[in-house]
């Protein structure tokens, strides 16, 4: 029997409610970073299959800058922050002040993706802190990794650990965007926190619930 | 004049299928992972698994997904292409894949799995005496790869290194 079988709606409501802690503390980083208005939509925690997963964060043939970092402690896992290349581009424009900044063709200057890692650091490392808050659990993220590549390249990246007990993962998936634009203007990131199997169990019991 | 539509089958990530001329077969997104094309020149046939782990005795659960790992991919691959009336004798491979994606300083397996996916995949050709023609593995990009089994070309696209065809 696979782990994901002992998943029950309680269960996916605690894992919502650790994507809404963490994304909305990196949220608030996020805004405060670009001083602007963030939005948040409501988690989305799904059980999905790898290939389901891959179009969840666009396709695996579309391209997408990607920080990718693994979460070490208490509770081992991946972490993804996927941005869709526009939008990446946009932002590093308006992170570092320079309009001609680009990531759509190599070879990338230095300073567009060093300023890229850096977003992924403090945003990623403001959700592991709320959500190390809210569980009381010691997490460690690893320095992130930077890849603009294709998205079913960086993301089974993520599954490998899954892939080994699992055809399918669960997915605890958040959506920010700029408030007050159009869709093509605005930064459209996504979280992705993929916890190890035996981490379900530890974050469960960190909050008093039995898997 | 009539012009077969040739027809694109697409595999998915632990998946395989088959192909035949004029159709061709495809997968994208590899990173770490292995596309692995076994083809029959003289009947036009092949097949295309996209495996994402070595070993099969890695798999820490019951019921396997053969088409996941290395070692079980690659012979139900022979098998099948063998169904559709290809010779186990006369199939050749290419492949490609395998990429280091992401650079870290820790040394957990887990990093090394592109390397440790090709290294399998030889292992096990080789052991089935399937003689490899072409390779593209390693790096740090994403590949997409399309095999058409009427030309034996293999066309992979990577986002950083553009389009070649082994």
């Amino acid at each position: 029997m696979s782990f994901t079988d002992k998943i029950n709606s309680l269960h996916l409501d605690i894992l919502r409610e650790i994507g809404n802690i963490g994304a909305g503390n990196a949220a608030t980083a996020l805004s405060k970073l670009l001083n602007k208005k963030i939005d948040m939509k409501v988690p989305n925690v799904e059980i999905v299959s790898f290939d389901e997963m891959m179009e969840m964060a666009g396709g695996s043939d579309k391209i997408a800058a990607g920080v990718f970092l693994r979460i070490e402690g208490d509770a081992p896992g991946s972490m993804f922050f996927m941005l869709p290349l526009e939008q990446a581009t946009n932002f590093i424009r308006d992170m570092i002040g320079d309009e001609t900044a680009q990531l759509s063709e190599p070879p990338y200057e230095e300073l567009p993706l060093s300023a890229l890692q850096e977003l992924g650091n403090i945003l990623s490392g403001s959700y592991l802190s709320a959500l190390s808050d809210f569980t009381n659990l010691s997490l460690y993220p690893s320095v992130p990794a930077l890849a603009i590549d294709m998205v079913g390249a960086i993301v089974s990246y993520g599954l490998i650990e899954l892939s080994q007990v699992s055809d399918y993962a669960i997915v605890i998936n958040t959506a920010l965007n700029e408030d007050e634009k159009l869709i093509s203007e605005t930064v459209n990131g996504h979280f992705f926190l993929l916890p190890d199997p035996d981490s379900f169990h530890t974050l469960f019991e960190s909050l008093g619930v039995k898997l | 004049m009539m012009t077969d539509q040739a027809v694109v089958v697409k595999v998915g990530i632990a998946d395989m299928n088959t192909v035949k001329a004029p159709d061709v077969i495809r997968t994208s997104g590899l990173g770490s992972c292995v596309g692995i094309i076994l083809y029959d020149e003289r009947r036009s046939i092949a097949g295309l698994a996209h495996i994402m782990l070595p070993d099969s005795s890695l798999s820490k659960s019951g019921p396997v997904n053969i088409a996941k790992f290395a070692d079980t991919a690659i012979i139900e691959l022979v098998n099948r292409l063998g169904e559709l009336g290809a010779s186990k004798f006369s199939l050749k491979a290419k492949i490609a894949g395998g990429a280091q994606m992401f650079q870290f300083s820790g040394t957990s397996d887990i990093m090394r799995i592109g390397p440790r996916n090709v290294e399998a995949v030889k292992k096990e050709l080789n052991a089935l005496n399937i003689k490899i023609y072409g390779e593209d593995v390693g790096g740090n990009s994403g590949r997409t790869i399309e095999f058409n089994p009427a030309t034996l070309e293999l066309t992979i696209r990577t986002v950083n290194k553009g389009t070649q065809i082994i």
